[in-house]
């Protein structure tokens, strides 16, 4: 048993009174500590950081030594030799060469990228000399905040932070680009190169491996036709034989492919008929299946470069790179891609008449995440040959130039053609599409910009997890709730709609693996048991003694004792010999083990248990709260480890310390990790009705409150604050854990649960109005107004002029009504309310602005035309903060923070945390509400009607508890699957003399007479949405029309009309209306007089007809513009549409 | 002559007098005589008064007239609050809004009842209708904090700018009137904002006299009532279920005594102190041993005073406001006869 003693090889329990060994085992208190512990060291967005340093420190490096020779056709001496790679610190090109290092706080500002340069020490020949430089940069890299090129990297403590104006509690992993904070989602998708046989439309089976390599990505599979194999790849025109693949990589006789897939009696008959195929084509050594297989290669298009090879050499070729492209072949070696496919087709055989083979797309075990790092290194690579084969290109045509004018060189080149990959990266990650030449892959919407709505939606948006699935299929597999996804992914924050089911969120406490060396574990599988497969014949594969050994999807021999290997291999990860994220388990179904040391797949951490006994005791809890032990040491003792999906499935993991039992191996640390960020909020979620979490998941997004410890610092577009934000009385673990409680989005309202008044009904709420006097639900509203101050090309510019002055009766001078904000340089004055169409930047713009060629306009003075930025939609606005700054085409640039403070008013939404969300019905003077015994008046009345079909039983414990809280002092706990239970809960409200069911008698205030009913009346806490009528409120009686139709524009932000619909038509057709409909359709839209010309039937203009010449039979008619567009619009193709007067009152 | 009473039951409060309706006509008479005889048993009697608070006991009005009372404190009495600001200079991170809106909050000393309404369309500020605060502090550096000293508290000078810094400014002829501590805000040490060095707010304010029902920061203190609650035994309770059922009440409401029969016996002492929590009805075992109920005629009347009025002036206020409204009333109905009546 020597291996599996975890840690330290002297057990614990040696030295202990064997009776204190036989007691029942004890729960371990606080073992939650664990997951701060977790999150301490790993943080909410740890994956994303961890996926960028990964790349940053070491994928970069080895793409650019995959990459490293540059060469030319033309010159064999000239080459540019790659030694090496880094990415240096973030910084600004401030221009006339000043380089400075920041911060990501100015470039959120001044709408710059955060990125460092990449710098790359070249070797290189100019003329005849080799010359070696240091520190030649070829790029920028965008920066990932906090990863170990930020500048916050090196930030301990929170005033170090402050210095930096960026707030503590803000995750990072998000990107600036030109500003704006983007995220890179997620991305799951199948993983690469592993076998999975599924039954396809026809029913027939199919064993499926999609390859991916640096260079090649490609599909392969195996399927039955007709009781015969066939290879289908989508370079091959048709499907091959299995048999004449085989052959075509050197397996030659019938024999030694049957060996490789297996001499059981039932495999034998069922490939035979495959072995035929062979035969009836006439295929039997090497070179004639080379040859068929030749034949078959879809043709290349023309351009690709090369001699023309012969169908033997490309179908050699084709074998060996690109299908199966993940195999090593070396030297055109097939033994392991043959023996590869062999178990293929063996899969397929066996999966025969045997349904429980068949994989599972679904299973989370058979995902792959994909994360920022990743994605960025994808497109680097692409980026980066890209910048290879153009210097190739110039290299081509300066060396390849007769008499060579200039010598050719090649850092001087690079230099100049950096913005190639520095608008690469930066363009994609702006834009989202992600586009990948190499293996032909576009992609859209990969990020996205970052939701500052409130800190929970920027939190919420690092852990989201987006599908490759299309949304637009209606396929119920992959949108639900996997099994496997336990403890991996929330099952509760999902989206509702189309991509419900497909956009995902990480669990509390999941961790995505980044890649880990293989080469280390290879050694270690063959020390412990596992022969190689390159020493075997193909026999042995298929026997029964034997179990296969694969790592990452490649078979790498095969074992006899595959619990040996197992248990060394764990025993070593424990004890840290090896990763922690190298997962090992063993598949009976296969007679396989399979290793995992890949990137991107889920694993979350679990307490050890050995001998029915957890790992973690009492003892280390003590140390981890004092501060001696960290989640690390955990690690490192071996009493935690990490689990992904498959191995997970393959261990027997207990909840809680009594249900341990014999053959137990894991134990979760806290039920509550199963949720996610959003999830985490919900107090008693195990309550609620399901969907409701799902509800208040979405909603908690929108929920405004606090968005960092540096909102006041911030020129956003748009960012919401509540003026008085409290903290939840009933909180959760997570919410300490997120530090919800520091950046807090609600309000603690007393809450009556009654009818009142009426304006109660379909979940509306009535608001008490000294609550709102007091501050309750107040919100302010900042917006940015933003400009640039240009220059053009024929040396004019913008300019921002100061407000324009009016002469007043006494000589005295006075801003006109429009430029009354404006200070004297033209900018909105600091503390100013704005009025709608108010100037904020009175900025103007020359006239002409291309440079013209005659000198025509030289000398005259420039014009100039006003171009201001205005205030617009409803109420007025306080100017907070002016900023000028330069952007990074160095032009001046003019930031204005706007502010508006409002109260609530009726229509606003808010919601509790239980996914019952309401709009303000009706706001009451605080003598009409009705008040208690202890004189206390509520905030809110909601309506009770808002439970029954809910069951939102979490909220009535969330009014309990925050009561108890409020009386007690103190704050309760609702965690999910625990938190301070009912019963403590109702013993609190009994010792202040309350009813122990919440319920108070309340008094009318308008009556006076006490309510017979007794009202659950206590606090709820209450998020302010930010869905607000002032925001949406909409009418219009006149207002501006579109040009073409000259119908009312469309939408609010257009002033524009509300439409008349077809189903609004109907209805009045239906009544008959006409002249109504006359009106609403013509005379209040479009109507317009038009002259027809009743003897032509043409339109004419001012009482003339121009195709009769006369003015004889014009009349004039009213009819809509829409209408006379229409005729001209037909006459313009050849139609023509002619109209007949007729006398209307005949 | 029977009072009301609402029974307390597990599950709802029912007014048991309901039954017992009389026919109309005979009810009228019956009332105006009841009423008559009613004012005589009417008896108001102040059980706890100081400047904050006061507890009065309403016995045998009828409910309406001491809701209105609690409906004209909230809602009618006027106080003097900020309302105006002028904000000069503001570089705190407090925004103007907001901190206008504290200053509104904080409750002033000035007794309303020398000063007017304010006029809507004044555009002057008079001494008989407005108060003139200023605010001017500027937070700096503090040289005498030691190089070591993290607390901002220390580290600066005015890093809480508290409502003591509002300066009373006299308008006209105010001085001779009023002296400058009744002028100040009640408390000194309400948090308006908290700066940074070389933050700055210069502001100057106006207080005016408004009422509660206008904005919440004019209610001159909080009222509310509850009625009387009675407790019967409906039978021994003894032992251990006598001391279960004192645990359900208040402290003091239930007594548990020991009988000279050494049987310990439950026995309801003072009532008035109990929560109305009801709790009883958790245990079946004693449920059934008490009544409870609730005196309609019998109101306990509180008061909290947060503003320059004293506890016991708000009531006074509310009610020359209830007699000013009553007179009124009367006063046109008087109208009202007289113009109807055929002169």
């Amino acid at each position: 048993m020597g291996e599996t003693v975890p840690g330290n090889l002297v057990p614990e329990w040696a030295d202990l009174d064997p009776n204190t060994l036989r007691e029942p085992v004890k729960s371990i208190e606080d073992k939650w500590k664990l997951v701060p512990a977790f999150l301490r060291v790993k943080g909410l967005v740890k994956q994303h950081i961890d996926s960028f340093n990964y790349f940053i420190n070491v994928d970069i490096k080895n793409i650019v030594k995959a990459n490293s020779r540059v060469t030319s056709d033309v010159d064999p001496l000239f080459y540019v030799k790659y030694m090496d790679v880094r990415v240096s610190k973030p910084n600004i090109e401030e221009g006339m060469n000043i380089v400075k290092e920041t911060a990501p706080h100015e470039c959120r500002l001044r709408d710059i990228t955060y990125s460092a340069p990449i710098m790359v020490d070249v070797e290189y020949m100019r003329g005849d000399h080799r010359i070696f430089r240091r520190d030649i940069p070829i790029g920028r890299m965008p920066i990932m905040l906090r990863s170990s090129n930020c500048a916050l990297s090196e930030c301990r403590t929170h005033t170090e932070l402050a210095k930096y104006n960026e707030c503590p509690h803000d995750p990072g992993g998000y990107f600036i680009i030109k500003g704006q904070e983007k995220v890179i989602l997620i991305q799951e998708q199948l993983s690469k190169n592993r076998m999975i046989v599924e039954e396809d439309k026809k029913g027939g089976l199919t064993c499926q491996v999609t390859s991916s390599t640096h260079e090649k990505k490609s599909r392969t599979n195996v399927t039955m036709k007709n009781g015969k194999y066939y290879l289908k790849h989508n370079t091959l025109t048709e499907d091959v034989a299995i048999g004449i693949v085989f052959k075509a990589m050197g397996v030659a006789s019938d024999q030694e492919i049957v060996q490789m897939i297996g001499t059981e009696d039932r495999i034998m008959t069922s490939f035979a008929a495959s072995l035929e195929e062979c035969a009836r084509l006439n295929v039997y050594t090497q070179t004639q299946a080379l040859k068929y297989i030749g034949n078959k290669v879809r043709q290349k298009r023309y351009f690709d470069r090369g001699p023309k090879k012969t169908p033997v050499d490309e179908a050699r070729d084709l074998l060996a790179t690109t299908i199966l492209a993940h195999v090593p072949v070396e030297k055109f070696n097939f033994k392991m891609k043959s023996i590869y496919l062999a178990l293929m087709a063996r899969r397929v055989i066996e999966a025969q008449g045997d349904t429980r083979t068949v994989d599972d797309r679904d299973y989370y075990g058979n995902k792959r995440l994909e994360l920022a790092g990743s994605l960025i290194s994808l497109l680097f690579e692409d980026l980066f040959k890209k910048f290879n084969s153009d210097l190739k290109k110039k290299a081509d045509i300066i060396l390849g130039k007769k008499g060579k004018v200039s010598q050719f060189d090649a850092v001087q080149y690079m230099q100049s053609s950096q913005d190639a990959i520095t608008n690469g990266l930066e363009v994609a990650i702006s834009t989202g599409n992600w586009t990948i030449k190499r293996f032909k892959m576009e992609r859209q919407g990969v990020t996205q910009v970052l939701a500052r709505l409130s800190y929970i939606s920027a939190l919420g948006m690092m852990t989201r997890v987006n599908s490759q699935f299309e949304k637009t299929r209606k396929v119920s597999g992959p949108r639900s709730l996997q099994p496997s996804q336990w403890g991996m992914v929330c099952p509760s924050d999902t989206p509702e709609g189309e991509s419900c089911g497909l956009v995902k969120n990480l669990a509390l406490m999941t961790h995505i693996t980044t890649e880990v060396d293989p080469e280390p574990i290879i050694e270690l599988a063959f020390n412990c048991g596992v022969e190689d497969i390159n020493l075997l014949s193909g026999e042995e594969l298929s026997n029964r003694d034997v179990f296969l050994v694969f790592l990452n999807g490649n078979i790498i021999g095969v074992t006899r004792d595959h619990k040996r290997v197992v248990r060394v291999f764990r025993a070593m990860r424990r004890n840290t010999v090896i990763s922690g994220f190298v997962s090992i388990y063993t598949h009976y179904k296969h007679r396989c083990v399979y290793i995992s040391s890949d990137g991107g797949r889920l694993c979350r951490p679990y307490i050890i248990v050995t001998n029915k006994r957890p790992a973690v005791m009492e003892d280390h809890i003590n140390k981890l709260t004092r501060g001696l032990m960290a989640f690390d040491d955990f690690l490192y003792e071996g009493l935690v480890e990490y689990l992904d999906v498959n191995e997970e499935n393959d261990s027997s993991i207990a909840m809680y310390e009594h249900e341990i039992i014999d053959k137990t191996t894991h134990m979760e640390i806290e039920p509550f990790t199963i949720l996610g960020v959003c999830a985490g909020l919900i107090p008693y979620p195990h309550h609620n009705q399901s969907p409701r979490n799902t509800y208040q998941c979405a909603m908690g997004k929108q929920a405004m409150g606090t968005i960092g410890y540096n909102q006041r610092n911030r020129i956003d577009t748009l960012l919401y604050n509540l003026v008085y934000p409290h903290k939840p009385l009933v909180k959760t673990r997570p919410i300490e854990l997120i530090n919800f409680e520091h950046l807090p989005a609600g309000h603690n309202a007393m809450v009556a649960v009654m009818s009142y008044s009426g304006y109660d009904i379909e979940d509306a709420i009535i608001i008490n109005k000294a609550s709102l006097d007091r501050g309750y639900g107040r919100c302010i509203v900042y917006r940015n107004a933003k400009c640039s101050v240009k220059r053009y090309a024929n040396q004019t510019s913008d300019r921002v002029q100061g407000p324009l002055m009016q002469v007043l009766e006494g000589g005295k001078h006075k801003p006109i009504w429009k430029h009354e904000t404006l200070d004297s340089d033209g900018l909105a004055a600091v503390g100013t309310p704005v009025l709608p169409r108010q100037v904020l930047i009175n900025k103007q713009m020359p006239t002409v602005t291309q440079l013209s060629y005659t000198d025509e306009q030289a000398g005259r003075q420039v014009e100039f035309r006003d171009t201001p930025v205005v205030h617009k939609g409803p109420g007025s606005i306080y100017v907070e903060k002016v900023m000028l700054s330069s952007d990074p085409d160095e032009f001046n640039l003019i930031k204005i923070l706007l502010r508006q403070t409002r109260r609530p008013e009726i229509g606003d939404k808010f919601s509790s945390r239980h996914g019952q969300k309401g709009v303000t019905g009706l706001i009451v003077q605080q003598e009409d509400l009705p008040f208690s015994d202890q004189g206390l008046y509520p905030d809110m009345i909601m309506n009770p009607h808002g439970f029954p079909s809910r069951m939102t039983v979490g909220k009535l414990m969330e009014l309990l508890g925050s009561k108890a809280a409020a009386l007690e002092g103190k704050f309760n706990y609702g965690t999910a699957f625990g938190g301070t239970p009912v019963k403590e809960i109702m013993e609190e409200l009994v010792r202040h003399g309350y009813n122990y069911q919440g319920k108070d008698i309340l008094y009318s205030g308008t009556s006076g007479e006490a309510l017979t009913g007794y009202i659950f009346f206590g606090p709820v806490y209450y998020q302010k949405l930010k869905h607000m009528v002032m925001d949406k409120m909409h009418a219009r009686s006149r207002g501006p029309r579109a040009v073409l139709t000259r119908q009312p524009t469309e939408g609010r932000a257009r002033d524009g009309g509300l439409r008349l619909g077809e189903m609004e038509r109907d209805c009045l057709i239906g009544h008959g209306a006409s002249m109504l409909l006359l009106e609403r359709l013509m005379i209040s839209s479009d109507a317009f007089d038009v002259d027809v010309c009743n003897s032509c039937g043409l339109l004419g203009y001012s009482g003339w007809c121009h195709y009769c010449r006369s003015s004889a039979s014009v009349s004039s008619i009213r009819i809509p513009y829409a209408c006379k567009l229409l005729f001209q619009e037909l006459q313009s193709m050849n139609i023509v549409p002619r109209l007949r007067l007729e006398n209307y009152c005949t | 002559m029977e009072t009301g009473r609402l029974t307390m039951e597990e599950f709802q409060l029912v007014n048991k007098t309901d039954g017992l309706t009389i026919s109309s006509k005979k009810k009228n008479v019956k009332e105006s005589k009841a009423a008559e005889a009613s004012i005589a048993n009417c008896k108001v009697e102040i059980i706890r008064m100081d400047p904050f608070e006061m507890e009065i006991d309403f016995i045998g009005f009828n409910i309406s007239l001491v809701n209105a009372y609690r409906r004209i404190i909230l809602a009618e009495v006027p106080t003097m609050a900020i309302e105006k600001v002028y904000m000069y200079n503001n570089t705190s991170i407090v925004q103007d809004e907001v901190l206008a809106h504290r200053l509104g909050l904080v409750p002033l000393k000035v007794d309303p009842r020398y000063f007017e309404f304010r006029n809507k369309e004044e555009t002057e500020w008079g001494a008989q209708d407005s108060v003139k605060y200023s605010l001017n502090v500027r937070c700096s550096k503090n040289p005498k904090a030691a190089a070591d000293e993290t607390n901002p508290d220390i580290l600066y000078l005015n890093r809480k700018v508290m409502s003591s810094s509002l300066k009373w400014i006299p308008l006209g002829n105010q001085t001779d009137i009023f002296q400058e501590a009744n002028m100040q805000p009640l408390h000194q040490d309400i948090l308006l904002a908290k700066m940074n060095s070389g933050h700055e707010i210069n502001l100057e304010a106006f207080a005016v006299k408004g009422i509660g029902s206008d904005h919440a920061k004019f209610q001159p203190g909080l009222a509310w009532y509850r009625l009387l609650p009675e407790i019967e035994l409906t039978r021994e309770v003894e032992g251990e279920q006598a001391d279960l059922l004192q645990k359900c009440f208040s402290p003091g409401v239930i007594d548990v005594v020991t009988t000279p029969g050494g049987r310990r016996l439950a026995k309801v002492n003072d009532t008035r102190n109990d929560a109305c929590s009801r709790n009883v009805f958790q245990y079946d075992s004693i449920k059934d041993s008490v009544k409870l109920t609730r005196k309609t005629d019998h109101v306990i009347f509180f008061v909290e005073s947060h503003s320059a009025l004293k506890s016991y002036e708000i009531l006074e206020e509310a009610v020359n406001i209830m007699i000013g409204k009553c007179s009124l009333l009367l006063a046109e109905t008087d109208k009202l006869i007289e113009s109807s009546a055929p002169s």
